[in-house]
């Protein structure tokens, strides 16, 4: 048990001295430290202190007047959270170390505060083009994927051409790499001159080429869950005089479109972040023109505010997506 | 003229002979009950009759017209002969009322209110008019089976096949879906059951028929199958019944 004790003790007062000796670190690569920042960061590196929180309470455990065997559970779960604090604590110590290091150069070049409030509106003015591409693409998609599925299931020798079509067209666009297909769909077929392609507006080509793109994979979401459907189900809607279709339609679509919804949020997640490779057909969305601003200032800090405004709307579906995968493994545990 | 005639009808899964040349025939308005051991073809036997699976060999009539084979508009023949299973088959999406009246609506063109009025009729016959508007999954084994047979009920079919619909259910609700099935018999449909419950068969059926090794073995009235069985195998089958106490 001692062993755990001194352990943690030992994690915890390296973490703190790793603190301070940060502090001082990021104070030296001031070209004229302020007496205020400096005391500042030597107070927020003092917060390190708390963690000494814990080895303490795992001492205490160890007096505490119940029985041997719960002292010890007691003691070691707290030096073992001691240990387990000092961990998010070096990871901030090492993010601050390397944004300050060769004289804030990476603060400088990525984080530039002022470059980022001045540029900000500029950025999110541009942003709209990705919203507007990834809404309109995903409304695409929903539709498109479910008609590319159900050709690939559709049965009997006659459709055998129809599913081979749908399988040439998800093998193809599976391959290519998104940034290839939206470069050659949305900056390739305005050069052909064809009139249709020439007229349209560059945002809809880009949800064109991201459809395409996206089509395929969307397709093999509803496939699998139009599969995983019990056949019982088709069986019974047929027996009771229900045509193919319309036992698709009523009875396995409407399951299986409930049960794909969080792989469907998945794969919407990963198309919007893929708006930004829109940029390589010259449509001067949020990363182009961050690009733009980071040619004229020298710095990149407009294209961290991309990155900022992608967490920003990704970061609730993500947590959205995990919640439905949660409740569905629940139910399917159940049961029910 | 029975209203289904099934004429050397052969049925093979790879290899495996399931259905080998039965011949049969259901009389309107009667209960014929198919029994035998599980794996002598009573499931199997029933969906090729409904045409969900298709059949190798012979051919199967209703009503003196040849329903099975190429070309046989399987969907108009789903809509006079339904099908009821062990495991029930609902549609977990929908409510009661809605199973009821999906078929009725899409497959016999009825408008919402006229489905809606012969659904709650026929939920109001297996005793289930207050749970129209619950959803499968918060019903009993036996209330979910009991909204199957209404179900098949609503498409009004000439012949109702029940596939061992009790399997599935505690013993004690076994009874609550025989009783429904002997109302339907009052009511003059003609009915034929794949079942393992023979005391059902023996107080109920107006034929019995021994299916063994996918061939019709031995038929005939309750009495003379359960009473005096001639072949051997069906003798056979009925001591194991007995010995387990099923009958």
């Amino acid at each position: 048990m001692l062993r755990w004790i001194t352990l943690s003790l030992a994690a915890c007062l390296g973490t703190i001295v790793s603190a301070f000796l940060t502090a001082g670190f990021v104070v030296g690569q001031m070209e004229q430290p302020d007496p205020g920042l400096a005391l500042g960061l030597r107070l927020a590196a003092a917060l390190s202190l708390a963690l000494l929180w814990a080895p303490l309470r795992s001492l205490l455990a160890l007096r505490s007047p119940q029985s041997a065997r719960i002292r010890l559970a007691d003691a070691k779960e707290w030096a073992l959270r001691g240990i387990g604090l000092c961990v998010p604590v070096w990871l901030a110590l090492g993010a601050e170390a390397f944004v300050s290091a060769n004289g804030f150069a990476v603060g400088q070049t990525l984080f530039e505060p002022d470059l980022i409030r001045e540029t900000a509106p500029m950025v999110i003015a541009a942003f709209r083009y990705n919203i507007e591409i990834f809404v309109l693409a995903e409304a695409v998609v929903l539709v498109w994927g479910l008609v590319v599925a159900l050709a690939r299931l559709a049965p009997g020798p006659a459709a055998a051409p129809i599913r081979f079509a749908a399988t040439l067209y998800c093998d193809l666009f599976r391959a290519i790499p998104t940034i290839v297909a939206v470069y050659l769909i949305a900056f390739g077929l305005p050069l052909t001159g064809l009139a249709i392609f020439r007229d349209l507006s560059p945002i809809l080509l880009a949800v064109l080429a991201l459809a395409l793109s996206y089509g395929a994979y969307v397709s093999e979401v509803y496939r699998a869950g139009v599969q995983s459907i019990h056949w019982s189900q088709a069986a019974a809607s047929r027996s009771l005089g229900l045509s193919y279709l319309q036992t698709m339609r009523h009875v396995v679509v409407p399951q299986a479109v409930r049960r794909i919804v969080p792989p469907l949020l998945n794969d919407f997640i990963s198309l919007q972040k893929d708006t930004a490779i829109v940029s390589v057909a010259g449509t001067v969305e949020a990363f182009n023109q961050a690009k733009i601003i980071a040619g004229t200032h020298f710095n990149l800090s407009a294209v961290t505010t991309v990155a900022l405004l992608f967490i920003l709307i990704t970061i609730p579906q993500t947590r959205l997506a995990d919640r439905l995968i949660e409740r569905d493994r629940r139910r399917s545990q159940t049961g029910s | 003229m029975a209203l289904l005639d099934l004429d050397g009808v052969g049925k093979s899964y790879g290899a495996h002979r399931v259905l080998d040349g039965i011949a049969l025939s259901v009389d309107a308005g009667q209960i014929t009950c198919l029994i035998g051991a599980s794996g002598c073809g009573k499931s199997t036997l029933l969906r090729c009759i409904n045409g969900l699976d298709p059949i190798d060999d012979g051919e199967i009539r209703l009503e003196g017209e040849t329903v099975s084979g190429r070309g046989v508009d399987l969907n108009a023949l789903r809509r006079q002969v339904g099908i009821v299973f062990q495991s029930y088959n609902l549609f977990p999406h929908m409510s009661v009322l809605d199973n009821v009246t999906l078929a009725p609506r899409k497959a016999l063109g009825l408008t919402a209110a006229e489905a809606e009025t012969r659904a709650l009729t026929l939920l109001a016959r297996v005793g289930l008019v207050d749970k129209a508007r619950a959803y499968p999954d918060r019903l009993s084994g036996g209330q979910q089976q009991r909204v199957a047979i209404a179900r098949a009920l609503a498409m009004e079919p000439k012949l109702l096949l029940l596939d061992e619909i009790t399997s599935a259910l505690d013993p004690e609700l076994v009874s609550e879906v025989l009783a429904i099935v002997r109302d339907l018999k009052a009511d003059g449909i003609t009915l034929l059951l794949a079942t393992h419950e023979m005391g059902f068969a023996r107080q109920s059926a107006d034929k019995v028929v021994f299916l063994h090794q996918g061939k019709v073995h031995e038929e005939g009235p309750p009495a003379a199958i359960f009473g005096a069985p001639r072949e051997p195998r069906t003798q056979e089958f009925l001591k194991s019944i007995i010995a387990a106490g099923r009958l």
